[in-house]
């Protein structure tokens, strides 16, 4: 198991590596500069902005000078606010975002397994039609759209909640629910499956047959049972709602990463371009590497596979 | 007890015929007829079906219908409400409504009356609420925008937007790009993620080794960062979206090519089809690629909404199409600019990017439930 853990996190830094590489020759490739007014500024000025972000230095250099950096968590200045380091600014900036993740995913997986419970205990029923029914225009329908509705309906004409904006927890509620939409009905899908499998095994029967109450079937012999695969799809899910999280937070003006990031690309803030991409990248991989393991951890199965 | 043994002249010896017991009582049915008889039992399948050919057929005919372009701008309409005569039950009577609170009925009168340019002759006021007693008085207005700008002959079906574009074309028109981008995107997707992952299953040994490393790798980066940073640097325009979609979209397809091409190509009839001298181009062409057509119509099925979100996704954060151009995504972008009053100009590509993702997912699932009854819950 040691073995296996030290190898994927080889991988892992591997491939941080190469998507560090990657972005910074992209970065060097794209068009425009960091300067706001570059054609009103004079020759000697342009140099001296330059020379303060070390652009005048030869890309082989400026990619060692970051490469370095990056081993120490410094992932430079900003173009867009002067003097402010990149490190800081998503630091500063993370709340917000992760408060809308962990909430749309505990509330979303929550939600959606209760769904899919309800669906899978009264197979083919108006319950188990009704809940597909969610499950299937919630894995649909953009987030964004949802946003919409929820902005409208709900913000504007019934005033419930705020519109957009952050401060109280009020303000979390609207994202909060669009983003959740996208893991209920992921979650729901994927439990009714996997439930319905359970069922239909051997143990429960057994379990009837001894005589165990409908209660203690569903939730002690099936539900333990149907939940380890849904483990698989956490991952799916959390990427699904970083992808969210980015145009969520611009509907919502949220000050997270998502918006930082819409601003830095209207701005050509390479530093913070990069910063969060790399940020976004090493989520995406340690999340897949965490839900990796703990499948190891929760399934013996697994971990007897592995060994062999 | 009376057993007695039953004369032989109660025995009719039946009628046989030669080759009896191989006869097939119903006609034969190919894989695909198969198929497609239990696609057309699936009801929320083929109504998905439906949906889609409908919204096809409006892509294509549906910017011609009326003799507005999609560029013409014209700011004296511009944010005209919808309007339908058929349909002004469902609200799409070219009114725009507006409640407004005040202290007194009066001031929440005068409050409407201004939300609405003060053009008395053409709004219409309701008192829902006399107010007093601590509470506000409420009054609501209803303006009719095609009277007062004297076009009452000249609706738009789906409004107008902020430049006075017509929606009804440009939703249409827009569709129109965001099929062409997502069925572009997918088609590209399969084709190399068919080919990579055929050959690579197929040749096995050193060529399967070096080609699944590379595509470990590809896995490992984000698609989300990929996209985005493809973009930056192609500037944004439909062949730069479809490309940014497709350099990491075949990898999904590539993989499961593979692992269903390495599950065939050890069964008994390639083995059959080789030892009877049918050359790899053969076997690849007539055995492997209509054993995984299935999986390959189905995989495209789920690619298709994909890019559809990811090109509306796109728009959102800054990188979509360059206006004018118009795409589901940039139309509901620029209808959340204005969404607090003119929800309309959000409402009609909302509810078109809506069904064509529902339509797909629902249509993709039946074909899976249908090309692979084993995958069935």
């Amino acid at each position: 198991m040691t073995r296996y853990i030290l190898q994927r996190i080889g991988y892992m830094i591997i491939t941080m590596f190469l998507i560090a590489t990657f972005t910074f020759f992209l970065m060097k490739l794209l068009p425009g500069t960091p300067l706001s007014a570059a054609d009103k500024l004079s020759e000697e000025q342009q140099a001296v902005v330059l020379e303060k972000y070390g652009l005048n230095d030869p890309v082989p250099v400026q990619y060692f000078n970051y490469m370095v950096n990056l081993t120490q968590g410094d992932l430079g200045i900003s173009f867009q606010f002067d003097n402010r380091e990149v490190t800081t600014i998503i630091m500063e900036r993370i709340g917000p975002s992760m408060t809308l993740g962990v909430q749309a995913m505990v509330i979303g997986t929550i939600l959606g397994m209760l769904l899919g419970l309800v669906s899978a205990i009264y197979h083919n029923g108006i319950l188990d039609y009704g809940s597909t029914f969610i499950a299937v225009v919630g894995k649909s329908i953009p987030s964004f759209v949802f946003a919409g509705i929820l902005q409208y309906f709900i913000g504007v004409k019934l005033g419930w909640f705020p519109v957009a904006l952050w401060g109280t927890w009020a303000h979390t509620v609207l994202p909060t629910i669009a983003l959740a939409i996208f893991p209920i009905a992921i979650a729901a899908r994927f439990m009714r499956t996997e439930m319905l499998e359970v069922m239909g095994s051997d143990y429960i029967t057994t379990a009837r047959a001894k005589g165990v109450n409908k209660f203690g079937v569903v939730f002690k012999h099936g539900l333990r049972n149907a939940l380890i695969p849904l483990i698989t799809v956490l991952g799916p899910l959390a990427i699904g709602l970083m992808t969210g999280t980015l145009v969520i937070e611009n509907i919502f003006a949220v000050p997270g990463i998502g918006e930082q990031f819409v601003k830095a690309i209207n701005t050509n803030d390479f530093p913070i371009i990069m910063g969060t991409t790399l940020l976004i990248a090493f989520l995406f991989i340690f999340i897949i590497l965490v839900i990796d393991l703990m499948y190891g951890v929760i399934d013996p199965r697994i971990r007897l596979a592995e060994g062999e | 007890m009376d057993n007695q043994k039953p004369s032989k002249d109660l025995f009719v010896p039946v009628n046989r015929e030669e080759n009896e017991g191989e006869k097939i009582s119903r006609p034969s049915l190919s894989f695909w007829q198969d198929s497609f008889i239990r696609l057309r039992k699936n009801m929320g399948a083929m109504i998905g079906l439906g949906i889609l050919i409908v919204i096809a057929i409006m892509a294509i005919f549906g910017p011609y219908m009326n003799e507005y372009g999609e560029f013409d701008q014209d700011l004296s309409r511009a944010k005209m409400p919808p309007k339908v005569e058929a349909l002004s039950w469902l609200g799409m009577d070219g009114t725009l409504s507006s409640v407004q609170t005040a202290d007194t009925v009066e001031e929440a009168k005068q409050k409407a009356l201004m939300r609405f340019n003060n053009q008395e002759d053409f709004i219409q006021t309701t008192v829902l609420s006399q107010g007093g007693n601590g509470e506000q008085a409420e009054v609501e207005a209803v303006y009719d925008v095609y009277a007062a700008k004297d076009m009452q002959d000249q609706p738009f079906w789906f409004g107008t937007d902020g430049l006075g574009r017509d929606l009804w074309t440009r939703t249409w028109m827009g569709t129109r790009i965001s099929l062409y981008i997502a069925l572009l995107a997918a088609t590209i997707d399969m084709i190399i993620g068919v080919a990579y992952g055929g050959i690579s299953a197929y040749y096995g040994g050193r060529v399967d080794n070096i080609m699944q490393r590379i595509i470990e790798i590809l896995v490992g980066i984000p698609n989300l960062v990929i996209v985005i940073l493809m973009i930056l640097i192609l500037e944004p325009g439909i062949i730069s979206i479809t490309i940014a979609l497709t350099i990491t979209g075949w990898i999904g397809m590539a993989r499961i090519i593979r692992g269903q091409v390495l599950k065939l190509k050890n069964q008994e009839f390639v083995l059959a089809s080789k030892t009877l001298g049918a050359q790899d181009n053969r076997v690849l062409r007539k055995h492997l690629v209509p054993n995984v057509l299935g999986l390959i119509i189905i995989n495209t099925m789920f690619t298709i909404p994909n890019a559809i979100f990811f090109e509306a996704f796109l728009s959102f954060i800054g990188l979509g199409l360059p206006t004018p151009i118009a795409s589901l995504g940039t139309l509901i972008e620029d209808g959340f600019n204005s969404l607090q009053i003119y929800p309309h100009i959000l409402l009609f590509p909302a509810i078109v990017i809506s069904l064509i993702m529902i339509a797909f997912n629902v249509l993709a699932d039946g074909l899976r439930d249908a090309f692979d009854p084993k995958m069935r819950e």
